[in-house]
């Protein structure tokens, strides 16, 4: 099996002692002038985890991974990647870790297959272990056939699914993959998911950024809400969803005219109500018989719908559903 | 799985190395890189930067030179005006090559194809991307200097065996250039500021006593132009080509080999300020 060898060695070693925690962060903060981009954040995490950090745009999920990879330097607080400090050992740091950054920045002068050689000589690894490697890796993307290919021939999707197999050639414990599939068809999404998925079943440590809700309870155990640098909340998919939301969730339009003032007559209904521009929707436990008493109350609504809570529901209520820039 | 094992190996013993925070001994890494990059994209716009120094050594050589005939050279020895000019178009074109490669090649990585950013994800630091983009500009100054020698040797310009060791002259002279031609760039971020460049290396190549001797300047331009780089180059060629030393040699190797430190120094230090901030 071609997967075997792409699992990293410590974990594959199973007699050996594996570190518990492979990334301890504490008050860890980075400042850009009096702005705090990440502001004494403190998590950690064991091998083999799925961690997400989510957050909207600017919450300083970028800036987290930059530290983690030791490109750059916190202002203040403590990191310790493998046991080792990024700012001082960054690139011992870096050859335990593999990084898909949010563009794809494959060397586009060299053709597929040279982008893994040459990019495992960057980490000192001789030719003699990479040709074998890149093979593997070029199947493992499913772009063996694209081996001699220019790069700038190659889809989006298969960029992406390259940079992934050039983030493995080093055989990495920790893979930090910035928004990992934002800007790919549906297909290729999930194609790259199940990629994914196999490296978290090989015990590969996983550390995401994404807006995809469905893609962090896809991928994560377990992952922090961040937002203006602050940790806004910890915990699994469902934990969170258990904690910040309700059950269920029905969503109910009554035309954009009628929203506001429909609030009023909806009170008391479920545990708690929101009224958006385009529909109002009211958390509860048990949808149905929230829609039966909103119906009981002579209400008709244009269109209603009864749904799961969904990690979604629980990131706007932390973040709010205002823009930000 | 024996294959496993010499792969587990290998993985295990890049990670167990100890590297500084900057460097990390894997410039070749670099270099390899840029050769491989060359081969199969860019060496048809590496020929070009060849001739340019060839036509004007053909052009005001023979030509001009057939109205000036022989002129003096660096120990008061008759020469014809093309062994004249031709140590100077060496340095002019070692010159070129170096800052083509340490500017527009490094402003275009560094700034549109991000590649730089990739490679300092990996176990390599700034001083080994410095270096190995160095090295790279050296080389490309190292074959313009074979070939230009080798074209003067045709044209009968080489007269003493002296002359051979423009060769490594000329490589020095690309080396202080690629490293202040690469820091520099570091600050620059649009193309309208990549244009100061030209800006200042034309007048250099015009003025820096390349096509006729520096007495003909007053003396206040003459010090002017004696603080320039590319001065020195002209003089340190033009004295080895006729094997005549003097009490300036030494200054001039040491003015290249402080612009060489200085250079490396600045380089390292911005690529440093720019991905590992």
């Amino acid at each position: 099996m071609h997967n075997e060898a792409i699992l990293p060695s410590t974990a594959r070693a199973g007699g050996r002692k594996t570190p518990r925690t492979v990334i301890t962060a504490e008050n860890l903060t980075k400042k850009y002038g009096d702005v705090a981009a990440v502001d004494a954040i403190s998590f950690s995490v064991p091998a083999g985890e799925s961690f997400g950090l989510l957050g909207p745009n600017g919450a300083g999920k970028s800036t987290t991974m930059k530290m983690i990879g030791g490109v750059t330097s916190r202002t203040s607080g403590s990191l310790e990647i493998m046991g080792l400090d990024p700012d001082v050992h960054g690139p011992e740091v870096r050859a335990h870790l593999g990084v898909l950054p949010q563009q794809d920045n494959l060397d586009e002068e060299l053709r597929v297959r040279d982008n893994l050689l040459v990019y495992g000589r960057y980490f000192g690894l001789p030719m003699s272990y990479l040709k074998p490697k890149a093979d593997e890796l070029l199947e493992f993307a499913q772009l063996t056939d694209k081996a001699k290919s220019k790069v700038d021939a190659l889809s989006g999707g298969m960029k992406r699914r390259l940079t992934i197999a050039r983030s493995l050639i080093n055989e990495p414990q920790i893979l930090l993959l910035d928004e990992p599939t934002t800007g790919l068809d549906p297909q290729a999404r999930h194609i790259l998911w199940d990629r994914l998925f196999r490296l978290k079943e090989q015990g590969v440590t996983l550390i995401l950024t994404t807006h995809y809700m469905d893609e962090a309870e896809q991928l994560c155990d377990r992952l922090i809400v961040v937002d203006k640098g602050r940790i806004m909340a910890e915990g699994s998919p469902a934990q969170l969803i258990r904690g910040h939301s309700t059950r269920e969730v029905v969503e109910l339009r009554f035309g954009s005219e009628r929203n506001t003032t429909i609030a009023a007559e909806l009170d008391g209904i479920g545990d708690r109500l929101e009224v958006l521009p385009d529909r109002v929707l009211i958390y509860a436990h048990d949808g149905e018989s929230a829609l039966e008493q909103v119906a009981s109350r002579g209400l008709r609504p244009l269109t209603s719908l009864v749904r799961r809570s969904s990690l979604e529901d629980v990131f706007l209520r932390l973040t709010g559903r205002s823009l930000v820039d | 799985m024996s294959a496993g094992a010499s792969v587990k190996g290998a993985a295990e013993a890049a990670r167990n190395r100890t590297f500084g925070p900057l460097y990390s001994r894997n410039a070749k890494a670099v270099i390899s890189r840029g050769l491989l990059a060359t081969r199969s994209t860019n060496w048809l716009v590496m020929l070009s930067g060849f001739f340019e120094p060839v036509l004007f050594l053909v052009s005001m050589g023979v030509g001009l030179g057939a109205i000036v005939g022989s002129v003096q050279g660096p120990g008061g020895g008759e020469i014809s005006y093309a062994a004249y000019i031709a140590p100077a178009l060496l340095a002019v074109s070692a010159m070129n090559g170096a800052v083509y490669d340490s500017t527009w090649n490094v402003f275009f990585k560094m700034n549109f194809a991000k590649l730089y950013q990739g490679m300092l994800y990996t176990s390599l630091g700034p001083l080994d991307v410095a270096l190995g983009e160095i090295f790279l500009a050296l080389l490309r100054g190292l074959l313009y200097a074979l070939g230009f020698t080798a074209v003067m040797g045709v044209m009968g310009l080489i007269t003493t065996p002296w002359a051979l060791l423009m060769i490594p002259a000329s490589v020095l002279i690309a080396f202080g250039f690629a490293g202040i031609g690469m820091g520099i760039t570091s600050f620059l971020k649009t193309f309208q500021q990549m244009d100061w460049i030209n800006f200042i290396m034309l007048p250099m190549f015009l003025f820096s006593a390349t096509f006729y001797p520096l007495s003909v300047y007053p003396q206040a331009i003459q010090w002017l132009i004696q603080a320039m780089p590319l001065w020195h180059g002209v003089e340190l060629l033009r004295q080895i080509s006729v094997g005549t030393f003097t009490a300036a040699t030494p200054i001039h190797i040491g003015y290249y080999l402080v612009m060489t430190a200085a250079g490396m120094l600045l380089t390292t230090v911005r690529l440093r300020h720019l991905f590992l901030k």
